[in-house]
């Protein structure tokens, strides 16, 4: 049986082959094959590995002595015998490559945190060798040093991979790998430049490392692990392997913060439709195959540090897949791939990763909508995002890059920008552009609020000023760090897989937007006096009465947090960017909220010095009393149309307080996931969990290995949380009722 | 219409247990009873709440329509039924907006007083006590009569009733009694549904911080194993168990 023809045979459209090919599915779940003995006899296997990774402290082992490259490892198995789809980051499961292009100091503080040598064949190489890390800081003005160090923007990717950026991987099951260096070699010899100016002599370069890579790729297969990868893939199985080749050449390659896969179940399930139709392979094998690679997602590792560790808690390398939607002209996406891959969270169990995200609409099929509520309700391992208001910009062939920030695969990628303080933003503005903890002067110096009472007019003018201050220093910062990225730390593969022409985001980011929201309203209705210290900052508040609060949809103070988030993004983009990239903004934390309360004082809305921030756009916990709805309708409001990189939101509920019977739990979540959405809401993650069985697993983690929860964006297994993470999640609000 | 001022004890966005679907709940002020195990006797004051029209409580539900449309509100109590006129009012605004209408009630306002709302209700939730009056007398200070009542009145009018049941270890989780009360639900048609539901003792803080005196300190919850007993003796009458 032949594919259905059209624009995909002529040039690389991978969306067309899928519009033209897919097959819909509206059935229910019971369709679906168990895990085969084989199947579970690897999990076994991988368990006891992941098991032994966890008593080792969190990182089973190192390869301290080679460089990580598409091609530098010898083939790696699990169990050779037993692998239906083959290839592993190294020569060992689990074990962790150095990656230094991002910054060697980045491989020193994590070969030293976890007793590894440094090697010196490595070390010879970067004392001749700049990284990204060494450029970044090179070029870094003293206030960047300044409001880096003092934690107004923190999370910079300066010395480490920037990630954030989708390879459409399909293409190489699609078209082979010879064709792809094929068009990459036309694109090249098509360029024709007058001037060779800066831009012209970067697309060579560029183009002539993308053609690097896809051989190094085509020889990773053919020399390594012995599969000829030049032609198209003729079925599931080789479709698969071809599709996570190139992936694993990414992962190989860089060590970005977020790796994710992009939108492949809907493309894979094509070449199952035709394999089962012709009775290749049966349902029961095709998910074996899928199994198989979602197991190599799960053990996709990098070597981080602890302190990175901090900010993304967990050791997330969000390898996200999204799964659903809907087409442009109306059809709904969903195939039976969609289900085989959510599946796996029941043959394999729950797990973090991949980061399974569902492309919502309340127009899926109810069939699938019910499954995804209960796989929700069983496992906490999924999150959903709008798809109706991502379609509308983004069409029909976009993914999920990290936790929320939406792309057309293989046309689109952002520069990862982290996030700005914007709670410490708004202590600067009542302490006259000082900081509050050090003392410093981080932001110019401007008149610090006076008097006994906080005025909402005057703190809001300084804040705004502050924030002028801040979006172009923000700009300025990630300008440099993404020149120097692409100079030092280039994504070669991940690029080669996209269009010669792509579009480019700089992707701004806020924390602490219900704090600050809070404080304003706790200014503008209540009586708020600053308590000054020696040095004459403000240091505490003192709240007289009683004052609306975000997350009890209302409009008092929603309003105050759509005009924040629409102010700061305003102000993003009167700046000029890096290759002419479009501002974007999300208000996402990932588990950072944690560590940026503990650098961040006391602010107006009560909330004491180092307490943490509530996560991405939640409420502040326990401030949200009106039921879950009103909550959720607070987040709704946020504009997406001003925070375009993703809202990120997570709700946690006890199963008991979502209906009486399971068949009431599903269809109530599906209630409340159709009302979010219909109501604007860009992203919710789902936990149903009894905060009883959190605590237990705080003391007894061996008895949990697989339990997992979703966090800001994506989800981590809960024993890997540090302490004060695991109590940040069960501190928050759970929505409960009796 | 319009005049009639609700006092509310506070509201609830999301309810998934007053009902079918997601509802949005109204807990009415004030209430006759005073049920030996009430998780909310901080709703028994008659005068005290927070006093809005049903218009201005209609208001805020329909911001909640996306939610709530295939599920709808709950009027809950307290006891809603002793303010008739208000909750009659609410469930004609809410069904001129499309919102399937249910109250929440113990039964305990003769029905004289009440048969309007009681009429209009998209469905009852009718928590009887204890089949046995001197029980129910025993429990909540009143007879069973007027619920017993209100129940006989929505089979003539023919519409749907969910039978509530608090299932309380040593007082109403007994073999005769759960018998005798399926023995006489059987026959209506308007039963839909029986919820049977656990004793449990979250309230418990609140008799504390109201200083009045709690009888069930040394009450268990019921077993998983006295729950499915209690569902069978229902199940097996052909009756709907929850």
């Amino acid at each position: 049986m032949e594919f259905v023809q059209g624009n995909w045979n002529r040039h690389i459209d991978t969306r067309d082959f899928i519009m033209r090919n897919y097959t819909p599915y509206d059935g229910d779940e019971s369709f679906l094959a168990p895990p085969t003995e084989r199947t579970l006899k690897l999990w076994e296997k991988v368990k006891a590995l992941l098991a032994e990774e966890r008593r080792r402290g969190g990182v089973y082992s190192i390869d301290n002595k080679t460089i990580s490259t598409i091609t530098s490892h010898r083939a790696g198995y699990i169990d050779k015998d037993l692998e239906i789809i083959v290839g592993l980051q190294t020569d060992e499961p689990l074990k962790r490559a150095i990656m230094p292009f991002g910054g060697i100091r980045m491989v020193h503080t994590a070969l030293d945190a976890y007793g590894y040598e440094r090697d010196e064949n490595v070390e010879n190489v970067f004392k001749y060798r700049k990284t990204h890390n060494d450029g970044v800081f090179d070029a870094y003005t003293p206030e960047m040093r300044k409001a880096r160090h003092s934690g107004i923007i923190t999370g910079l990717p300066d010395a480490y991979g920037r990630g954030r950026i989708i390879g459409d991987y399909r293409r190489l099951p699609l078209y082979g790998i010879d064709f792809l260096i094929e068009q990459k070699i036309q694109a090249k010899q098509n360029l024709n430049f007058e001037i060779m100016d800066e831009a012209a002599i970067r697309l060579h370069e560029e183009l002539s490392e993308q053609i690097k890579a896809l051989k190094e790729l085509k020889s990773m297969a053919a020399d390594i692990y012995g599969i000829d990868i030049s032609k198209p893939a003729q079925d599931t199985k080789e479709a698969v392997q071809w599709l996570y080749f190139a992936y694993l050449a990414a992962v190989k390659e860089q060590n970005g913060a977020a790796m994710s896969l992009g939108r492949v179940s809907t493309f894979l399930d094509i070449y199952a439709e035709r394999d089962l139709k012709a009775g290749r392979y049966t349902e029961s094998e095709i998910q074996e195959i899928i199994d198989d690679f979602i197991i190599k997602l799960r053990l996709v590792r990098f070597l981080r540090t602890p302190s990175y560790d901090e900010l993304f808690s967990g050791d997330p390398t969000w390898v996200t897949e999204s799964i659903g939607g809907l087409t442009t002209d109306g059809r709904h996406m969903v195939t039976k791939m969609s289900y085989r891959f959510l599946h796996t969270l029941t043959n394999l169990g729950p797990a973090p990763e991949p980061n399974l995200t569902i492309l919502y609409s309340p127009r899926l099929p109810e069939n699938f909508k019910r499954y995804c509520a209960k796989m929700s309700i069983e496992t906490s391992s999924i999150q959903y995002e709008n798809d109706d208001l991502m379609r509308a910009k983004f069409g029909d062939d976009y993914g999920i890059a990290c936790c929320v920030s939406a792309m057309r695969i293989g046309k689109q990628m952002q520069f990862f920008g982290a996030r700005a303080n914007l709670a410490k933003a708004l202590l600067y503005a009542i302490n006259g552009g000082r900081d509050e903890i050090s003392g410093e002067q981080v932001a110019p110096e401007l008149l610090a609020v006076r008097g006994d009472v906080l005025d909402f007019d005057d703190v809001y003018k300084k804040f705004e000023y502050v924030c002028e201050w801040l979006s172009k220093l923000y700009i300025n910062t990630l300008n440099v760090i993404h020149y120097m990225h692409d100079k030092y730390c280039y994504e070669r593969i991940q690029m080669a897989l996209h269009d010669e022409e792509v579009f480019r985001t700089m992707a701004c980011g806020i924390a602490g937007l219900s704090v600050v929201v809070d404080s304003l309203s706790a200014i503008k209705y209540a009586k708020v006096k600053p308590i000054r210290d020696e040095r004459n900052i403000v240091v505490d508040f003192k709240i007289e009465g009683d004052y609306p609060k975000f997350g009890n949809n209302d409009p008092r103070v929603d309003d105050i947090a759509v005009n924040v988030v629409k102010m700061f993004m305003k102000k993003l983009e009167r700046h000029r960017t890096y290759r002419g990239a479009k501002p974007t903004l999300s208000i996402l934390t990932i588990t950072s909220n944690v560590v940026y309360g503990k650098k961040t004082g006391s602010t107006p809305d009560g909330r004491k010095h180092g307490e943490p921030f509530a996560p991405g756009a939640n409420p502040m916990h326990g401030r949200d009393t009106n039921g879950c709805v009103a909550s959720m309708m607070s987040v709704a409001k946020l504009p997406y149309d001003y925070s375009e990189d993703g809202i990120s939101y997570t709700f946690s509920i006890v199963p008991g307080a979502l209906g009486r019977s399971e068949q009431d739990k599903v269809q109530n979540l599906v209630g409340l996931l159709d009302g979010y959405f219909c109501e604007g809401g860009h992203h919710i993650n789902v936990n149903v969990i009894n905060k009883d069985v959190l605590l237990d697993a705080m003391d007894h983690p061996e008895l949990y290995p697989q339990l997992t929860i979703r966090v800001s964006g994506y989800a981590v297994n809960f024993i890997k949380l540090t302490r004060e993470q695991q109590l940040d999640v069960i501190n928050r609000t759970f929505h409960t009722r009796f | 219409m319009g005049s009639a001022k609700g006092f509310i004890h506070s509201t609830e966005t999301f309810g998934s247990l007053d009902g079918p679907g997601i509802r949005y709940v109204v807990f009415l002020q004030g209430c006759p009873l005073q049920c030996l195990y009430c998780h909310n006797p901080d709703s028994w004051d008659i005068n005290s709440g927070t006093q809005k029209t049903a218009a201005e409580v209609m208001e805020d539900i329909v911001r909640y329509k996306s939610f709530i449309s295939s599920g709808g509100v709950t009027i809950s109590g307290g006891e809603p039924l002793i303010q008739p006129e208000f909750v009659s009012e609410l469930i004609d605004l809410g069904h001129q907006n499309g919102l399937h209408m249910a109250i929440d009630t113990s039964g305990a306002v003769p029905l004289n007083c009440c048969e309007e709302a009681v009429r209009k209700a998209d469905l009852i939730l009718l928590d009887i006590k204890s089949i046995d009056n001197d029980k129910c007398l025993k429990i909540t200070g009143r007879g069973n009569h007027n619920a017993l009542q209100m129940l006989d009145f929505r089979e003539r009018v023919g519409k749907p009733v969910w039978i509530r049941h608090v299932l309380v270890p040593g007082l109403t989780l007994i073999e005769s009694d759960l018998i005798r009360l399926a023995e006489y639900l059987k026959f209506y048609k308007c039963v839909q549904k029986i919820e049977l539901l656990p004793f449990h003792k979250m309230g418990e803080y609140k008799w504390q911080v109201l200083c009045r005196s709690y009888q069930l300190y040394g009450t268990p919850e019921p077993t998983q194993e006295e729950m499915e007993a209690a569902r069978k003796i229902f199940l097996d009458r052909g009756l709907p168990v929850s």
